[in-house]
């Protein structure tokens, strides 16, 4: 989705070779929610069924655990190549954390997590077949990864046709709830809502978009929009450059011209660093036209070549959340990989993500899909951004909303905190005014 | 007013980065039949020749003016190090050296994303840049009007090069007639090294110009590569006149179409209008009145 420069979506050929691959051992193709599937009864018999492989298709009813011996295999599928490799990098040092933690304090449900490392090489086609050998192959009782919408919407098919699991860390643009996929970082309601909530309460009345042409600004922007005319904020203006475009000029130019409240920034990527410099160069700052991101964050606000004091994000988690779970994350973070590592929201994500792995197999006392899906409702974890909680219906998790305030350290001050976690509702059923085939 | 003003300057903005990215490939094209994808990547370098310089010294506006020369030479010599190594092999063999040189150009983004990392670095303009000045109601940005004046300055010095020193006669006479230009004692070898190296060089001074408007990112090099290869087409392959028109032009329509629809239409709309020029004029603007057999 997000913050990095993506390629150009390929053919999911990838994505094909590994469906037709794992065609044959395909799961239910129930897509409803996964809480009416049949339980594993936890007190079964374990010891008179020798555990079969992991994952596959749900034997959850057999009563046995999924997983053998004294380990469990997990999946760790991040980018470690190509443009996205800096930011999926992180994620999977966070993931790396977690799962020492995790083992350190007897592993999950008595079991040591062994994670088999990919690299998903920046390419969606890549994650495709990585996640099906993941699966197919070694067998794993999980997966964790992914970043880029295009990424995960190249895993989805398999994922959903070996019936396996996969933790996804990142904040997205929504409309997808699959029963074989947990969304562990924000969907819109979580974090463009509360944007808008957080600009109605600063008594904005003319917003500016501005936005890179794909799917996330696209699909946010509408949900702006609409929501926007609910709240009484006029949009005066809406622009959009091509990821792969850093002249901002002239959009910019239009924005200068309009003088709006505040611009809403849903740019990706490094087409960012060219629209700050525009922006500075016309003249608009905090001051006058002030601008929230939704994908500046601790590590991309040093590399704009302006100073961004003043200028709001809305994300789920900063650095500066003020838990006694995040002081704990931060040291141990920076105790692992060194004092000069910012820690993001898609990193807390993804630390979060195996810790709720862990206590949603936990509660089911197995490690089989089905009986994980059938547990998943409700689980919660102290994460560092905040207590969140599983929805069993759509799999993503309640968070709260934040808007913090980029201060001169490159550090958010936090500014605006959602009334407690927000449930999740990536289709937003629970707004009358979103239409989704308005405009 | 601001309609036309704005879309106007912005797009001759455009055009100047787009013309310094151009004229290497124009160059190229016309003297050795080399279609030089890397060259994108020539920007990048020349970009990252303005953050690396910024790192040592640390006035944004002496960099800045020693990132030039400096950018010039490394996207130079890194030119000259292309056709020495892989070119030379591949004259007159056009697909050839596109399929070669898209290959460089994905090692070199790879390789400054493993030295410099993909998140791309900020280069800080002098302050001299950050003003604006008051065109027809527009503040125009001074460093737009600074990437005119270094792509016009590039293009009078090349030009100056081409038409009075010897040397610029002997590119001439190369791309007119190889075979008779070596007949009168031109090695057309160094020659082709010389005119590679100062293609690439273009590119790098290009790169400060765009360091300068978005930083330095890895992959910066592949938004520039097609819409050059589009100048260099409509302009007529091999020649300078052509090529600041086309430069000019493809920059300010593109910015008019940006201003009007949007930046993504801006680049269909942009496309389809050179698709339609080259189906009633094939040659391009201008062509150079070769002599050669071929």
């Amino acid at each position: 989705m997000f913050r990095k420069p993506l390629r150009r979506p390929r053919l999911g050929i990838g994505a094909a070779v590994a469906l037709s691959l794992i065609a044959a051992a395909c799961g239910s193709d129930d897509k409803s929610s996964s809480s009416t599937s049949p339980a594993s009864s936890p007190a079964g018999s374990p010891a008179s069924t020798p555990a079969t492989t992991p994952t596959s298709s749900g034997d959850a009813a057999s009563g046995d655990t999924c997983v053998d011996g004294d380990s469990v295999e997990l999946g760790f599928l991040n980018s470690t190549s190509g443009v996205m490799a800096i930011s999926e990098q992180t994620v999977r040092d966070s993931l790396m954390l977690a799962a020492e933690e995790i083992n350190a304090a007897g592993g999950i449900f008595g079991k040591q997590i062994k994670f088999i490392e990919e690299d998903g090489q920046s390419e969606p086609t890549i994650f495709a077949e990585k996640i099906s050998k993941l699966l197919t192959e070694d067998k794993v009782a999980a997966v964790f990864g992914g970043w880029t919408s295009a990424s995960r919407k190249a895993m989805l098919p398999v994922v959903e046709g070996a019936n396996g699991l996969l933790f996804y860390p990142v904040q997205y643009e929504g409309l997808e709830a699959s029963k074989n996929i947990y969304y562990t970082g924000a969907t819109t309601n979580q974090q463009i809502i509360p944007a808008m909530d957080f600009l109605k309460s600063k008594g904005v009345k003319t917003l500016f978009l501005a936005g890179s042409d794909y799917v996330f600004p696209r699909t946010a922007n509408k949900i702006i929009k609409q929501y926007a005319k609910e709240l009484g904020i006029e949009i005066v203006g809406e622009e959009y450059v091509p990821l792969d475009s850093d002249d901002w000029t002239t959009q910019v130019a239009k924005i200068a011209a309009a003088k709006p409240d505040f611009v809403f920034n849903t740019i990706n990527g490094s087409s960012n660093v060219g629209f700050i410099k525009a922006y500075d160069e016309a003249g608009l700052g905090p001051d006058n036209s002030p601008i929230i991101s939704v994908s500046i964050a601790e590590e991309e606000a040093p590399s704009m070549g302006v100073d961004l004091t003043g200028q709001y994000a809305a994300w789920n988690y900063f650095e500066s959340v003020d838990s006694p779970a995040n002081t704990t994350f931060i040291t141990a973070f920076q105790a692992k990989y060194g004092t000069d590592r910012p820690t993001s929201d898609p990193m807390e994500a993804a630390y979060t993500s195996l810790y709720l792995y862990k206590n949603i197999v936990e509660k089911a006392q197995s490690f089989c899909v089905d009986a994980v899906n059938a547990a998943s409702g409700g689980v919660t974890f102290e994460a560092p951004e905040g207590l969140v909680t599983v929805n069993g219906e759509n799999h993503h998790i309640a968070k709260t909303g934040l808007i913090g305030q980029i201060n001169a350290t490159n550090q958010f001050d936090i500014v605006w905190t959602s009334d407690g976690p927000i449930e999740p509702d990536p289709f937003l059923e629970g707004y009358s005014w979103w239409d989704p085939n308005a405009g | 007013m601001n309609v036309l003003t704005t879309p106007f300057l912005t797009g001759t903005a455009t055009g100047a980065i787009l013309l310094l990215a151009a004229l290497g490939l124009t160059l190229t094209f016309g003297q050795m039949g080399v279609i030089n994808m890397a060259n994108g990547e020539f920007l990048m370098v020349g970009a990252y020749a303005a953050y690396v310089t910024q790192q040592v010294i640390s006035s944004p506006g002496l960099s800045t003016v020693v990132a030039l020369p400096m950018a010039f030479i490394v996207a130079g010599l890194l030119g000259l190090l292309l056709e020495v190594a892989i070119i030379q092999w591949m004259y007159r063999r056009p697909l050839d050296t596109l399929l070669v040189t898209v290959g460089v150009s994905l090692v070199l983004q790879q390789l400054a994303q493993d030295v410099f990392g993909a998140q791309g670095d900020p280069v800080t303009a002098p302050s001299w840049l950050g003003g604006r000045i008051s065109v027809f109601g527009y503040e125009w940005p001074h460093r737009q009007l600074f990437t005119i004046v270094l792509a016009l300055g590039s293009l009078g010095a090349l030009s100056a090069v081409l038409k009075y020193s010897s040397f610029g006669r002997k590119i001439r006479a190369t791309v007119q007639n190889r075979e008779l230009a070596e007949t009168l004692g031109v090695s057309t070898r160094s020659i082709d090294r010389i005119t590679f190296f100062l293609g690439s060089g273009m590119a790098g001074v290009g790169g400060v110009a765009i360091a300068l408007i978005s930083g330095t990112n890895p992959t910066l090099g592949t938004s520039y590569i097609i819409p050059a290869f589009l100048v260099v087409v409509v302009g007529g392959v091999g020649q300078l006149k052509g090529t600041v028109i086309a430069a000019w032009a493809v920059g300010v329509v593109t910015a008019f179409l940006t201003d009007q629809i949007s930046g993504s239409w801006a680049q269909v709309i942009t496309f389809a209008l050179v698709v339609i020029f080259l189906t009633v004029r094939p040659q391009g603007l201008f062509t150079v009145r070769t002599r050669s057999l071929a």
